[in-house]
């Protein structure tokens, strides 16, 4: 077992459960608005959020790194102004993992969101329901595969993530060192058995969320049908 | 209640022009794509027309001249679906009972609902396990627990088996009455508008083709009986070779040879 394993482990999975909560909460609106919203810009909306999906990690973390660095407007407003340096920090791999996940947690509602017949959204509304009612008691109770797979999805793709991580917040033990930059770590210095465990963990762990996706998606349609 | 409506959608310009009595009930028909849904929707509010204005009981509803809009939400109509859009989430209970949320009394309403519309024991199950028939009535009483003034019925009835369509349509005839509604049904079946409709509208590409009293039950239907079934049905053959099977007439005994004046239900 490395040394610092579970401190590692505890970061992984504190790193993952707060991106999982927080682009929940961003991604909800965002998908009821490209699902439902007739703007003209959707398609550049939705460009950028897919942007992750083909990017290269790396380019996603040099672009943040250098936006919170003290050469950019940015980064000088959140330094100076806020007091906040993200570089190198838990919040900036943070907000890192928000901007690579986001299509993960966004793909899947908004299909989920198009998935739900329209004519149960007009029913709730004939029946004097705001939208925010409609989107509690009626949307997502109606597409909760999907919203299972957003959640379980960008929990599991936060997991394994590396290039934004290293760009942004390097590999400091216990703030921003996460298993994934602890095997290429161990494997740079030859500890092969340390890089093992690491890695043998992560394997476990994705594969019993997957498994434990299709078990309730398919749960879940069994008992709809 | 409802004054008038000009309105421009799609390719097509739907143009109508209606004033409903209170308390009426009116039948509108037409071909597909004549805009019969589209005018119901717009009604609802589900829909934005292109110009015109909308009234309802010295409301507005819909002023194109003022730029008035009222969402549907703020509509008091009831609306059922032609795919009934029952919440698959909520059983029958939690459908009306969510529809009835703020109304005064709901827990009354809802078991009155039930009572009236014969859900009482379906009342725990969920949607997808119900036939059509039933759940029409629980779209119909989805829809009445709202307590609407208006209610707009898009074709509830069409994929229905007949007997059920005939209970059905009683049921209709019934809640109209009982509730004080005006109603506005799209329906294709002339049997169907002659019995439940104060007046039709026939639609047709956007266009009022005729608005006045339903056209009179289809003419009797003449032919001779050439045998009695075993299970008391008569066999009819009628001008030409073709034969259809009827109910007999319940009042008096018929013979082979004899010539019937009947009519075909449906």
């Amino acid at each position: 077992m490395p040394p610092d394993y579970w401190q590692t482990l505890r970061l992984t999975l504190a790193l993952a459960a707060c991106t999982t909560a927080l682009l929940l909460v961003l991604g909800l609106p965002l998908a009821y608005a490209l699902a439902y919203g007739r703007s003209r810009f959707k398609p550049l909306v939705e460009a950028v959020v897919s942007l992750p999906l083909v990017l290269p990690p790396t380019v996603i973390g040099f672009y943040l790194l250098v936006a919170f660095s003290d050469s950019s407007a940015l980064g000088r407003f959140l330094i100076e102004k806020l007091g906040v340096s993200l570089n190198f920090t838990f919040p900036g791999i943070l907000v890192g993992s928000l901007v690579y996940s986001l299509p993960f947690m966004v793909q899947p509602l908004q299909a989920g969101f198009g998935q739900v017949p329209r004519s149960l959204r007009e029913a709730a509304y004939t029946l004097g329901k705001s939208r925010l009612t409609t989107l509690w008691r009626v949307l997502l109770p109606n597409m909760r595969p999907a919203l299972l797979n957003g959640l379980v999805l960008t929990f599991a793709h936060t997991l394994g993530e590396f290039g934004v991580v290293l760009m942004i917040g390097g590999s400091l033990p216990g703030t921003t060192r996460v298993a994934s930059i602890a095997i290429y770590d161990e494997v740079q210095s030859l500890h092969y058995a340390q890089a093992n465990a690491y890695a043998l963990t992560l394997l476990s762990v994705a594969f019993v969320i997957l498994v434990a996706l299709y078990w309730l998606t398919r749960r879940d349609a069994l008992r709809r049908s | 209640m409802l004054q008038a409506l000009h309105t421009a959608a799609g390719p097509r310009t739907l143009d109508v022009r209606l004033t409903l009595l209170p308390g009426e009930l009116l039948a509108l028909s037409g071909p597909s794509g004549a805009g019969k849904t589209t005018l119901l929707r717009l009604l609802a509010g589900l829909d934005r027309p292109a110009g015109g204005f909308i009234r309802a009981a010295g409301h507005t509803w819909y002023d194109a001249a003022r730029r008035h809009w009222l969402p549907p939400q703020q509509r008091p109509l009831g609306y059922v679906f032609q795919d009934y859009a029952l919440f698959p989430n909520m059983t029958v209970r939690e459908n009306l009972a969510f529809a009835a949320a703020g109304q005064p009394q709901a827990a009354r309403l809802i078991a009155d609902l039930l009572e009236s519309l014969e859900l009482t024991e379906l009342a725990a199950r969920r949607p997808a396990v119900l036939s059509g028939g039933q759940q029409q009535r629980v779209a119909l009483a989805r829809a009445l627990a709202r307590r609407p003034r208006l209610l707009l019925l898009d074709e509830p009835l069409s994929a229905l088996d007949l007997p059920t369509r005939q209970r059905l349509q009683q049921v209709l005839a019934e809640v109209h009455r009982q509730f004080e509604l005006t109603t506005i049904l799209i329906s294709h079946d002339p049997a169907e508008i002659a019995r439940l409709a104060d007046r039709v509208l026939e639609l047709e590409l956007g266009q009022v083709r005729r608005l006045g009293a339903p056209a009179s039950a289809p003419a009797p239907l003449l032919g001779r009986v050439v045998a009695v079934l075993p299970d008391g049905r008569l066999r009819v053959q009628l001008a030409g070779a073709a034969t259809v099977e009827i109910a007999a007439p319940a009042n008096r005994a018929v013979t082979i040879g004899e010539e019937l004046r009947f009519e075909l239900v449906g």
